[in-house]
């Protein structure tokens, strides 16, 4: 498959010299590929950590930012970053008023997260940790590793990214990324598998009139698979799995998310029959995004991410935020 | 054993990852995101180049560095597991300058058990410890017994490789495998596979030591 790239071991740090170069508001240590605000932490203003294999720009580079993450760690593509790279994070972000660590729910996320959290513990740095799994093709059983963090962690990053901005103390902080985390979920479909550079080739096969449903985001296969059908069915499919986990009610926070491989004029024709199914539920819209937020390289498909909205929360998703990937109000 | 020994464990391991590497990333590719023999193979070129640095090394110690550099350079779950099992069996070494069969026994058993208690996996979940756990049960056994070094180890290996094909049939409920539920199912795992490369190696430079 063909790749803008310079070679398969240099992608991650040519995208982070990249970034880089294009936002100077960003400081990237390309070499332990650790992305912070520009500038020392402000005093006494929690900070707020996220990282991850990388492949899923923007996230979670590209939200790091005012209103947003204090610092965002870079695996290898698909691959948690490493302890080492969590500390560093942690160490530069501390503003004196503890850390918080965005945790997607994977095992590699969650293993190397929690072993910087007692390493950063060992310093003296208070870290509090909200783990992500919004996803609803997994069933979060003792039979699974349980729910995959998925679109949520956008939201939660960026509410609990306002809530810090505002001085809010790390227990508020982790409290209402908690709560995001608790009032979001997600069901993802791909069209077709994604190449991580270095295996050469597609992690799986999708035959011309197949789709996968309830995918994560590192290209891995989903829960089952479909024939290709209209978007207006996959868009119900993916509504329906939501709704019977969590009952879709009031005001909603709603992003349609593309996979990274996938044109806006689908996302717009997916938004088109998202709008259509909750309007149908008497549910509404009351905040939206359409766009790439959260991809997985190449994989053509999209993800559906619905959080039930306060007046609180919808509050903090509306405070301004200066981010790569996301801006407003500012 | 001595330390020399360990080092040229080690550096075999090295060698057989980067000639498995597609392999398991293939295994890795059916059942998880393609990425296991890749990491796996970044990881220990990074110790090999660690070991080549260092100075004098005990046994033990070749182990450590082994997992600390692990940690530092692999990620995802391998990073973590791979390095809390080295760093464990280095603990249980000691610094002794040479270790006989029992205690090498000593140290596998202290390496199962830090996978099993980090990753939270018993038996029967589709994973590393499905290789690793009949591994060092048949080890401990032949060790305890006193069985020749050759055929311990050639009972280690047996097991392993027995353990990973048995996950073929396993469902995944552990990792990155166990989303994709039944479907995981027909797969061998991955971190069982490159277990059982890791304990060949052991077998290996075991075999090529004079007698």
């Amino acid at each position: 498959m063909k790749k803008l790239i310079n070679s398969p071991d240099t992608v991650v740090t040519d995208a982070l010299a990249g970034l880089a170069a294009a936002h100077p508001s960003l400081s990237v240590d390309v070499e332990n590929k650790v992305i912070t605000r520009a500038g020392k932490p402000a005093a006494g203003k929690v900070g707020l950590v996220s990282g991850g294999g990388s492949g899923h720009e923007p996230l979670h580079g590209g939200f790091v930012g005012y209103g947003m993450l204090d610092a965002a760690c870079a695996g290898e593509i698909f691959t948690s970053p490493v302890p080492d790279q969590v500390l560093i994070a942690t160490k530069a972000v501390n503003g004196g008023a503890g850390v918080l660590h965005v945790v997607k729910n994977y095992t590699g996320d969650v293993l190397n997260f929690r072993m910087a959290a007692e390493l950063a513990d060992d310093e003296g740095i208070e870290v509090s940790s909200v783990v992500v799994n919004d996803d609803v093709a997994v069933q979060d059983s003792l039979y699974t590793a349980g729910r995959r963090g998925t679109g949520a962690t956008v939201f939660v990053e960026k509410i609990a990214g306002a809530l810090a901005e505002r001085g809010a103390s790390l227990a508020e902080v982790a409290a209402v990324a908690a709560e995001v985390n608790e009032r979001t979920r997600s069901f993802g479909i791909a069209l077709t598998a994604c190449t991580v550079p270095a295996a050469g080739k597609p992690t799986f096969q999708l035959a011309e009139q197949e789709i996968e449903l309830g995918i994560g985001i590192h290209g891995e296969p989903g829960r089952a698979r479909a024939p290709l059908q209209p978007v207006r069915d996959i868009v119900a499919t993916a509504l329906d799995a939501i709704d019977s986990d969590m009952p879709l009610a009031g005001d909603l926070l709603v992003m349609v998310n593309g996979m990274g491989g996938t044109p806006l004029i689908e996302l717009y024709g997916a938004w088109n029959e998202v709008s259509r199914y909750l309007a149908g539920r008497g549910t509404r819209i009351a905040r939206n995004l359409v766009g790439n937020y959260i991809t997985s390289l190449e994989m053509q498909g999209f993800s559906v991410t619905v959080c039930r909205l306060t007046e609180t929360l919808a509050g903090l998703w509306d405070a301004p935020v200066e981010t790569p990937g996301l801006r407003w109000g500012r | 054993m001595d330390a020399e020994f360990f080092r040229a464990w080690i550096t075999e391991v090295a060698a057989v990852v980067e000639a498995q590497r597609d392999h398991l990333t293939q295994l890795d590719a059916a059942i998880g995101d393609a990425d296991h023999g890749i990491n796996l193979a970044r990881g220990f070129a990074a110790v090999r180049a660690a070991l080549t640095d260092a100075g004098p090394l005990t046994p033990g110690s070749v182990l450590m560095l082994t997992g600390s550099t692990l940690i530092s350079k692999v990620g995802g779950a391998s990073g973590p597991l791979y390095g809390t099992a080295f760093r464990r069996a280095a603990k249980a070494l000691g610094d002794k300058p040479e270790v006989d069969l029992s205690a090498l026994a000593e140290a596998l058993e202290a390496a199962l058990a830090g996978v099993k208690q980090l990753g939270a996996a018993s038996e029967g979940e589709k994973t590393m410890v499905d290789a690793l756990a009949p591994a060092v049960a048949a080890f401990s056994r032949a060790a305890a017994s006193g069985a020749a070094a050759a055929d311990a180890l050639a009972a280690l290996t047996s097991a392993a490789d027995a353990g990973a094909h048995d996950t073929i049939s396993m469902q995944a409920l552990k990792g990155r495998a166990s989303y994709l539920g039944p479907r995981s199912v027909g797969h061998e795992d991955p971190g069982a596979a490159s277990t059982a490369l890791i304990l060949h190696a052991l077998r290996d430079v075991a075999a090529r030591q004079p007698a």
